[in-house]
């Protein structure tokens, strides 16, 4: 369809080759291995294409979204989704000739370096698959880092990013995943601390934790170092507008799930791992990582550097397998950072934080519904509902609100508890409506 | 300071120079030459078992990756973080300030089964 | 063109805002403890939306890409992206809807994942897919997970070597070490193929898996792939094929019939979806029948008619990352192979192997090919320094891009001496191939009159040559 070949190219290229038929070249496999025809759909025309996919996205529906649980539905400037669209950008791959790459390249470094301003850390990498696997990766490098072989994970961490972290190391055996209980849905400095031994490589904080809830990180850092563990933070980005930085509240790595930051929700991804941690730690960070440097007449340019970590030349003995990872992700993230700059991320923050408590206690005013847990939060929280979480979202979705993800699915002694979030798309009618929908089902 | 006619040396390009059950170790001039320009190394901790054909460090260059065997068995008892915070010591000072890391010796014999220099100086030559 | 940009940090002006929100009621201060607040407000630049569109903009032309310039990156399949596919990933519907949302108010995005699936098992011939893994690498580790829960539910826990071959991509030993297994590599022959006769020699009752890229790095088809499934299946390893290069088998074989057990497509390379400087990628997992019941969950399935996402199955390895994978790069490759027949898909492959044969066969006279036979989608030929003055590998691809030619891939397989590995993909005209040879000549006999004029090239690009060792001795990651 898109090859360009006519007739007269095909001819001429075979002479070139000097061979008579296309068959000769694809001789290279042998007859048996061949396949029949496939068995194919008939093609669509471009139109037909728009057609047919304009008909499947429709069968979405539009809501009004109160879920998060690990993505927000953020405004995305529309400068942001024009400039990642450029062609130099969206078909360029992995600069690997970094004379002709220096645009990406110093993007990267950009994001790098709005990263480590948004967490309080000295280096990041250009990105790694979302937030999950950036905290799997995190745990990795922390064992490597102490030569410990166990990470502590609270229960109020995202019970998916859990499950990712029980994939990547459970059939391995290590580094072996301890489990913090979190009854009161944040961590409890005792039982950390009953935890906490000199096997302990990492301990995991993540703050606002999967609940909506902001961690007492401080404290739990001090304990976690005076054991000669690592602090492992997992943050929103965007929360940081407001929240004071992991890096000042002493984490020695901190990762978070950057989709806030200029990405669509797109049904889960693509997304993008935000990892950076304190300089010690920099020859551990897995993936690709941008440094700067001069050219030959002392000019200033960027390239891949510390390079000899990787897969490509270390193979078995690399920090991380990553190769690919979501260079345009990061890229979006760093023009969306650019446009709000400090104060446009603040006002973002605070608009969350101001619509979220607002929601909260206008919720909460409902007869019989009531926050399940105590604490601070930034724009999320855990409603605890007089029906199960699911009635609830069933009821609002008839009426084109989605109103949150019921936390049944992931502990049935939660099936009553409906996590909502509101970030600043959420506008004040919007609120009202989802009162008067809960209202309605408390009736 | 580690005078390489004195050195025993492995097949695999380290050194040790030994001295009282204690061995100093390193690269050779010929290996930090292969290598060329080292970015960065990696040295196992003190107190940490290392035993020959068990790699224990890393050597970085910008596009490579190589691993270092101790030469002798026995445990780490000091390592030069010179070089990790300047690794071009390594390539400017093999034998002296690049040096790697000492070993407490636990089978001196070892030392027996490396070559002296100039047999070194052999499997190297071109 | 072609200037440094500052950074945006540098055009920062204090006071400068590139967007504004609306006002909250009250300030955070309001509903947080000040201890929760940050001091000081993060280094990020101040800049109108302009300088932001300018400056970015300007950045973007301080870059090759596949708009603009051949980028022949053997192994990485850069063909053009049909701007479809980017309009229809976009749609609302499909870009707003969120991951933790009923099945009823996702069925377009759930029976887009569904369709493309059952394309893939088509394409492949193998029983199912799973969409989750995020990119190349990602679905070798999801590969290497499933063979390790394999052996796992057969109570043979003996099993914890990886087989790789020596031409293999980085990112297999790295997968298969990450996945706790050892790794031995397995030798290629001069011709360029795995060893069978070495692979038997080392396959036992600890090899859980051997992993094989088909075609492999050379650019070249193992021939004798079935017998080396058979060898691996008599050893009870399952065998697992790294579908980087698959565009050449689109349409023309199916991995199945080979006797793969496990394999990954990267939906950036085969399926055409942009590769946007390092990702978002997508690495799809196929399975045979018997190890469906491992693949990572969620997964779509299909009841009477309603497409339903499925979290809890049991035997899955898990979850390899959060939610349903990325699913907007996913859209893409079910609508570019929904522009596609079966006749046009196999053309695809036929066309690239013509490229890749046209190249090869124009250059050999001086760059001959590491194996001297026709190829597939790629070809990987040799400098040879002797006879260009001493000049390398490194020298001829910085030199071509002063020609206006992105760089193939060098150094690569590590197994060829000085190689470069060219893969122009099916969507380049025979005009540009021709330029491209005639630039590859011409450096070729720049090398013998002007051998420092291509030493330190590039001479024509935003930067010289860049010091990288400097990079790396003390690196600067961060303003």
């Amino acid at each position: 369809m898109y090859s360009p070949h006519t007739a007269a190219d095909r001819s001429e290229m075979l002479r070139a080759i000097g061979i008579a038929s296309l068959d000769d070249l694809l001789a290279q496999v042998p007859s048996a291995l061949r396949a029949a025809a496939l068995d194919w759909p008939a093609a669509l025309t471009e139109p037909e294409l728009m057609a047919h996919a304009r008909a499947l996205a429709a069968k979405n529906k539009p809501l009004s979204c109160f879920a998060g649980a690990g993505a927000q539905d953020h405004y995305i400037p529309a400068a942001v989704k024009a400039l990642v669209q450029r062609g130099e950008f969206l078909t360029a791959y992995t600069p690997y000739q970094a004379e002709a790459s220096q645009g990406t390249l110093q993007a990267i470094y950009e994001f790098q370096s709005s990263v480590c301003a948004l967490y309080g850390m000295d280096a990041a990498n250009a990105s790694l698959y979302d937030g999950a696997t950036a905290l799997a990766e995190a745990a990795a490098a922390a064992a490597r880092i102490t030569g410990r072989k166990k990470i502590l994970l609270p229960e109020s961490l995202h019970p998916e990013w859990r499950a990712v972290l029980q994939t990547y190391f459970g059939a391995k055996g290590e580094p072996k995943l301890e489990l913090v209980p979190c009854p009161s849905g944040r961590m409890d400095l005792a039982e950390v601390e009953k935890r906490l031994d000199d096997t302990v490589a990492a301990v995991v904080v993540a703050t606002p934790n999967f609940f909506g809830l902001l961690e007492d990180g401080a404290g739990i850092a001090e304990m976690a170092h005076a054991k000669g563990a690592l602090l492992i933070a997992a943050a929103d980005p965007v929360s940081l507008g407001v929240l004071e930085e992991p890096g000042a509240w002493g984490a020695d790595i901190a990762v978070g799930e950057g989709q806030g930051l200029g990405g669509a929700l797109n049904y889960g991804g693509p997304y993008l791992g935000l990892f950076s941690c304190k300089k010690a730690h920099m020859r551990h960070i897995p993936g690709r990582i941008c440094g700067l440097t001069t050219d030959a007449d002392g000019k200033r340019g960027f390239v891949l550097t510390l390079q000899a970590r990787e897969q490509h030349i270390r193979r078995e003995r690399a920090a991380s397998n990553i190769c690919s990872n979501e260079a345009l992700c990061a890229l979006a993230a760093t023009i969306h950072l650019a446009l709000l700059g400090p104060e446009g991320l603040k006002e973002v923050a605070e608009l969350c934080v101001d619509k979220a408590h607002r929601l909260a206690e206008a919720a909460c005013a409902v007869p019989g519904f009531r926050l399940r847990f105590e604490g601070p939060f930034f724009n999320e929280f855990t409603l605890e509902c007089p029906v199960p979480a699911d009635r609830v979202q069933k009821a609002l979705l008839k009426e084109g609100i989605l109103a949150g993800v019921p936390l049944g699915r992931f502990d049935k002694a939660m099936k009553n508890a409906l996590l909502v979030c509101a970030t600043e798309q959420r506008t004040d009618e919007e609120l009202d409506r989802f009162v008067a929908a809960l209202g309605r089902v408390a009736r | 300071m580690f005078d390489e006619a004195k050195c025993k040396f492995a097949k695999s390009h380290e050194w040790a120079f030994a001295e009282g059950g204690v061995a100093a170790v390193g690269i050779s001039d010929y290996a930090q030459k292969e290598i060329s320009d080292i970015v960065f190394v990696e040295l196992p901790k003190v107190g940490v078992k290392v035993e020959p054909g068990k790699a224990c460090a890393v050597i970085e260059s910008v596009k490579a990756a190589a691993d270092f065997f101790a030469p002798v068995s026995g445990e780490v008892v000091e390592v030069n973080d010179a070089i990790v915070d300047n690794p071009a010591l390594v390539n400017q000072s093999p034998h002296g300030e690049g040096w790697f890391f000492k070993i407490r010796m636990s089978k001196p014999g070892e030392l027996e089964g490396l070559m002296d220099f100039a047999a070194y100086q052999k499997t190297t030559a071109h | 063109m072609n200037r440094p940009e500052k950074l945006s940090i540098e055009k920062s002006m204090a006071g400068r805002r590139g967007i504004r929100f609306a006002k909250p009621s009250k300030p955070a201060s309001a509903w947080l403890p000040e201890g929760a607040l940050r001091k000081a407000l993060p280094r990020l630049p101040e800049m109108g939306e302009f300088e932001v569109v300018r400056h970015y903009t300007r950045l973007s032309r301080l870059n090759f890409c596949l708009d603009t310039h051949l980028y022949p990156l053997g192994s990485c399949t850069m063909k053009y992206n049909p701007r479809a596919n980017e309009e229809i990933a976009g749609l609302d519907g499909f870009a707003a809807a969120h991951p933790c949302a009923p099945d009823a108010a996702v069925q377009g995005t759930l029976e887009v994942l569904r369709r493309l699936e059952k394309l893939l098992c088509e394409l492949t011939g193998l029983s199912a897919f799973t969409l989750q893994p995020a990119a190349g690498a990602h679905g070798e580790f999801t590969g290497i997970l499933i063979a390790s829960a394999y052996h796992r539910s057969r109570k043979d826990r003996k099993r914890t070597e990886i087989l790789v071959s020596d031409s293999s991509h980085g990112t297999n030993p790295a997968s298969a070490a990450l996945g706790g297994f050892s790794v031995k590599t397995v030798a290629s022959r001069p011709d360029g193929r795995l060893d069978l006769e070495a692979l038997k020699a080392v396959l036992g009752p600890q090899t859980a898996m051997v992993m094989l890229t088909v075609p492999n790095t050379l650019g070249l088809f193992e021939r004798q792939i079935r017998e080396i499934a058979e060898a691996v299946h008599a050893a009870g390893a399952l065998l697992y094929m790294d579908g980087a290069n698959f565009n050449a088998l689109m349409g023309l074989a199916k991995p199945a019939d080979f006797g793969v057990d496990i394999l990954h497509l990267n939906l950036h390379k085969s399926f055409s979806t942009p590769h946007g400087g390092g990702g978002p990628g997508s690495g799809p997992v196929g399975v045979v029948a018997a190890l469906e019941k491992f693949l990572p969950v969620p997964r779509v399935a299909e009841k009477n008619g309603k497409f339903v996402l499925k979290t809890k199955i049991p035997g899955s390895i898990g979850r390899v990352r959060s939610f349903a994978g990325n699913t907007g790069v996913a859209i893409r490759a079910y609508a570019y192979l929904r522009g596609h027949d079966g006749q046009t898909l196999r053309s695809i492959a036929e066309n690239a192997i013509l490229n890749a044969n046209y190249v090869r066969a124009k250059l050999k006279d001086l760059f001959p090919s590491a194996v001297d036979e026709p190829c597939m989608h790629e070809c990987v030929l040799r400098t040879e320094p002797e006879k260009m003055g001493g000049l390398k590998t490194l020298d001829v691809a910085k030199r071509l891009l002063d020609y206006g030619f992105y760089a193939p891939t060098i150094y690569f397989p590590l197994i060829v001496h000085e190689a470069i590995m060219i893969e122009p993909t099916e969507t380049e005209t025979k005009e540009t191939l021709d330029a491209f040879v005639d630039a590859l000549r011409a450096i070729h006999a720049e090398a013998l009159t002007d051998p420092e004029r291509v030493h330190a090239a590039p001479h024509d690009l935003p930067v010289k040559r860049l010091d990288e060792l400097g990079a790396a001795r003390t690196p600067n990651v961060a303003w």
